[in-house]
């Protein structure tokens, strides 16, 4: 089911130049999308514009129903409920200097009962692996936890889409691996649709499908293996293949017979091995 | 410029008893001039306190081992750390919010002004042109625009000349790819290579990138719990003999096909960069040709015999 | 720069950091009014404040040390007002022949920094004790009268919680851009104080303008997280009075009444 359809949007911050150029895409309940593009190609205007917290300037986007062009003041928080974003830095985005405090944050704003915010800390954090860290202080944590603290600031809302606009950019591989393994998790077992834009195109591989976005439109959509497998436009639009791919790629052009589907070192080493062997 | 370092140690707020964190334990290393060396290790190994004695951002303490960069004795209380910034240039993580000044063209030359407040205006503003066309930006085009009105790539770059600006012998960039997209992180990672080639002598990448480091480094240390726990080239770093060592680390992606093509029995020697890699792929694969011709020229002469 | 101390939160739980936070901001204030109490030179008036101070740490569960170090922010502030009471308070006997050094000048000077240090660390005692979110929340409530007036107590209470969350980042960041700049060669330890404060120039700038980005990006992730001002709003933390409030006022009481004791019947 449908649950966040944009159509033919475009945006413009200042009436001349347009970061989002007629962009029709939609999202299902539970899908997992990535979408991938240069810096300024439009994709973090993308993230909010989905929330409301831009509104087009051409084009509509509903969410479950609940135009974000709409002022009415209900419309806006039943939109923000259902569509919790996670920013780039995780330091500007905590709000109180206790993890509970801060979970409870979103709960408080649309007026959740106490009891009912207790729970909904209990469910955010243990979902980010966290519930152990609830009377701590923000700053004493590393960047991958100080981060899943975000999200769960945003799963206290009990979001139906989490976007995570670059949330993985300015953490350590360990911190990555972190915040990918909790946002795959709560997309298989709590069915939370996500959005990941991302410029790690190993994150790209988790994805049911990818939208490309180049210059402020959509360029390209499809799973992981039928865009990769499309070098030579992902290349001209300043995106790489994810390493293993490419050296896949490479090894193809040097006579190796190695499928096109080969993304990950897993499957380029079983791949390889399997080419040597046939020789 | 070498560097040698001899059994660094430091302790963050020593005073204290309950917050006392001791970042280094005993370090020794030698980087010699003209490498390109990479420092890897988890957040809190130590490497970035490491990297910040280089230029005696942080001190030696008393006691607290030594420390030679080229003629420079950083162990010294009368040490020169002016002179040996202006030596040893230094990136921090995402440069670009350090930039201040009105104009590009004052921003890049606050290092001169602070090291070489003797140079002639006309001297200084070729040193600034010099440093802003090497990381690849039009001087005459920008050097009177704010720092603040260029595009996040341009203003690393800006960022970067103003390190580069004083010639310093040896370049130490910390995490310099971080934020930017794949085409800029190419560029720039291009930029490093062009700079190594000439205008700096050192370059040292600290990353938590291991592709970025066995693609580009020569050698690099890995540091784990304060101490150094292997150094050599990527491909001795990342090989078996320091997996207990290395905390987790990745594996290059060149690294993990090596091994797992090892358990099936093909052994790729190479030096972890790709085209390395690939090369050896292709080694083995005209060796494993040549096996088999061998072996089917045999069989054919093996069977010429029966029918003799 | 991590050092600083002053107004951290330290995270126990005891007697003192489970009073309620309105309670402990009234009771830190009548702790000042009861150290500025203490007429001239009745020293024992401030050993009765430093006895309390010192039970209000062990209740605190907070080192002593912790508390002490927050006096580190204001030593030389505090080393100053002595000087200047020593070389400028004329009254009483010079303490010897043509000297301009008095024994009153020394009392007080003695007088004003016990003053200081038991003010500053009868603060750091509520800051150490009570979160941040606690401490706004406190206000808020204590201000709550002044709506009446217009005045937007949640707004402020929210906007003080938030500089105290941002502190430690920002000095992390200060920290950093200090580092990047010497590393350029600027110079922060020489010269005299107008070119300090210009050698400053290019750590504020950076500085001012991450904060913006900072402040922009947080108003987002508030916006994201359905904020909208103070209607309609719940509080998870629910602020209730206990029998340990009581105590602690009583507490205080006999504090007033004995410092009020020393000034009437007392000398030194």
């Amino acid at each position: 089911m449908e649950i966040l359809k944009a159509e033919n949007v475009s945006f413009s911050y200042d009436q001349k130049n347009y970061a989002v150029k007629n962009v029709s895409l939609s999202v299902n309940e539970g899908e997992y999308l990535a979408v991938i593009g240069h810096n300024g190609s439009g994709k973090s205007t993308l993230a909010r514009l989905f929330n409301a917290l831009l509104t087009p300037t051409a084009g509509s986007i509903t969410v479950d129903g609940y135009s974000t062009a709409d002022k009415d003041k209900t419309a806006l928080f039943e939109i923000r409920k259902r569509v919790g974003v996670v920013f780039q830095n995780p330091d500007n985005q905590l709000v109180a200097s206790i993890v509970e405090d801060d979970v409870a944050f979103g709960p408080e704003n649309i007026g959740i009962k106490r009891e009912e915010i207790d729970e909904r800390i209990d469910y955010a954090l243990k979902a980010v692996g966290m519930e152990g860290f609830r009377k701590s202080s923000p700053t004493r944590l590393s960047g991958g936890q100080k981060q899943r603290i975000a999200i769960a600031g945003v799963l206290a809302l009990k979001p139906r889409i989490l976007v995570l606009d670059e949330s993985t950019a300015m953490l350590d591989p360990q911190g990555r691996k972190e915040i990918l393994s909790v946002v795959k998790k709560l997309n298989r077992e709590d069915n939370v649709a996500v959005i990941a834009i991302t410029h790690y195109m190993e994150e790209v591989l988790a994805a049911d499908r990818v939208a490309v976005i180049n210059d402020g439109e959509i360029a390209m959509q499809g799973t992981p293996a039928e865009i990769f497998s499309r070098i030579k436009e992902i290349k001209a639009m300043g995106l790489e293949l994810p390493l293993a791919a490419y050296i896949a790629e490479k090894l193809r052009e040097k006579g190796f017979d190695i499928p096109a589907s080969v993304m990950t070192e897993e499957e380029l080493a079983e791949a390889l091995c399997e080419s040597l062997r046939k020789i | 410029m070498r560097i040698v370092a001899e059994n660094l140690s430091y302790v963050y707020s020593e005073k204290s008893k309950t917050l006392a964190v001791q970042a280094l334990k005993g370090v020794s290393l030698t980087v010699e001039s003209g490498e390109f060396f990479g420092i890897v290790g988890k957040t809190g190994s130590g490497k970035s306190t490491f990297v910040q004695h280089l230029n005696g951002l942080i001190r030696v303490g008393k006691d607290k081992g030594s420390l030679k960069v080229g003629e420079f004795d950083l162990t010294d209380k009368k040490c020169d750390y002016m002179a040996l910034r202006a030596k040893v240039g230094m990136v921090f993580q995402y440069p670009e919010y350090q930039l201040f000044a009105e104009t590009v063209s004052d921003d890049v030359g606050f290092g001169l002004k602070n090291f070489m407040p003797e140079l002639s205006e006309k001297e200084r503003e070729e040193r600034i042109k010099t440093a802003v066309e090497l990381v690849g930006l039009d001087y005459e085009k920008i050097k009177e625009k704010s720092p603040f009105e260029l595009s996040g790539g341009q203003k690393r770059r800006v960022a970067i000349a103003g390190v580069i600006v004083t010639r310093p012998e040896i370049l130490v960039l910390d995490e310099p790819a971080a934020g930017l997209d794949p085409q800029g992180r190419r560029e720039f990672i291009e930029l490093l290579h062009k700079l190594h080639q000439g205008f700096v002598k050192t370059i040292i990448i600290v990353s938590h990138d291991m592709n970025l480091i066995s693609e580009n480094c020569g050698r690099a240390a890995v540091f784990s719990g304060g101490k150094i726990v292997a150094v050599g080239t990527p491909a001795e770093i990342f090989s078996e003999e320091y997996d207990g060592v290395r905390e987790g680390l990745d594996l290059p992606v060149t690294e993990y096909v090596t091994r797992a093509l090892k358990r099936a029995g093909i052994t790729l020697s190479s030096d972890l960069t790709v085209k390395g890699f690939i090369a050896a792929a292709e080694n083995a694969a005209a060796k494993s040709a040549e096996k088999r011709e061998g072996t089917a020229a045999g069989r054919a002469r093996g069977g010429t015999g029966e029918e003799e | 720069m991590k050092d600083v101390t002053f107004g951290q939160y330290y995270p126990a739980d005891s007697f003192v950091h489970r009073m309620d936070a309105r309670i402990k901001i009234l009771l830190s204030i009548a702790f000042i009014v009861a150290v500025f109490l203490v007429k001239s030179y009745r020293f024992t008036g401030f050993a009765a404040c430093l006895l309390f101070v010192l039970i209000a740490t062990a209740a605190a569960k907070v080192p002593f040390t912790r508390v002490l170090s927050s006096i580190k922010a204001i030593i030389i502030f505090v080393i100053i007002s002595a000087i200047l009471q020593i070389l400028f308070n004329r009254s009483g006997t010079p303490l010897w022949e043509g000297g301009f050094i008095t024994d009153e000048g020394l009392l007080s000077a003695g007088f004003i920094v016990a003053r200081i240090l038991l003010v500053v660390i009868g603060a750091s005692l509520l800051t150490l004790t009570t979160s941040p979110v606690e401490l706004a929340d406190g206000i808020e409530s204590l201000l709550k009268p002044l709506k009446v007036i217009k005045f937007p107590v949640h707004e402020f209470a929210l906007i003080m919680s938030i500089a105290l969350r941002f502190i430690p980042t920002l000095l992390d960041e200060t920290d950093r851009i200090v580092k990047a700049q010497k590393a350029r060669g600027a110079d922060f330890e020489s010269g005299n104080v107008f070119k300090r404060a210009k050698a400053l120039v290019p750590v504020l700038i950076p500085l001012l303008i991450s904060s913006f980005r900072r402040a922009d990006e947080l108003a987002d992730a508030m916006d994201a997280r359905c904020y909208a001002g103070s209607k309609n709003r719940t509080k998870y933390k629910k602020m209730r009075l206990t029998w340990r409030d009581l105590i602690g006022t009583l507490f205080i009481a006999a504090l007033i009444t004995g410092i009020v004791f020393i000034n009437i019947y007392l000398t030194v």
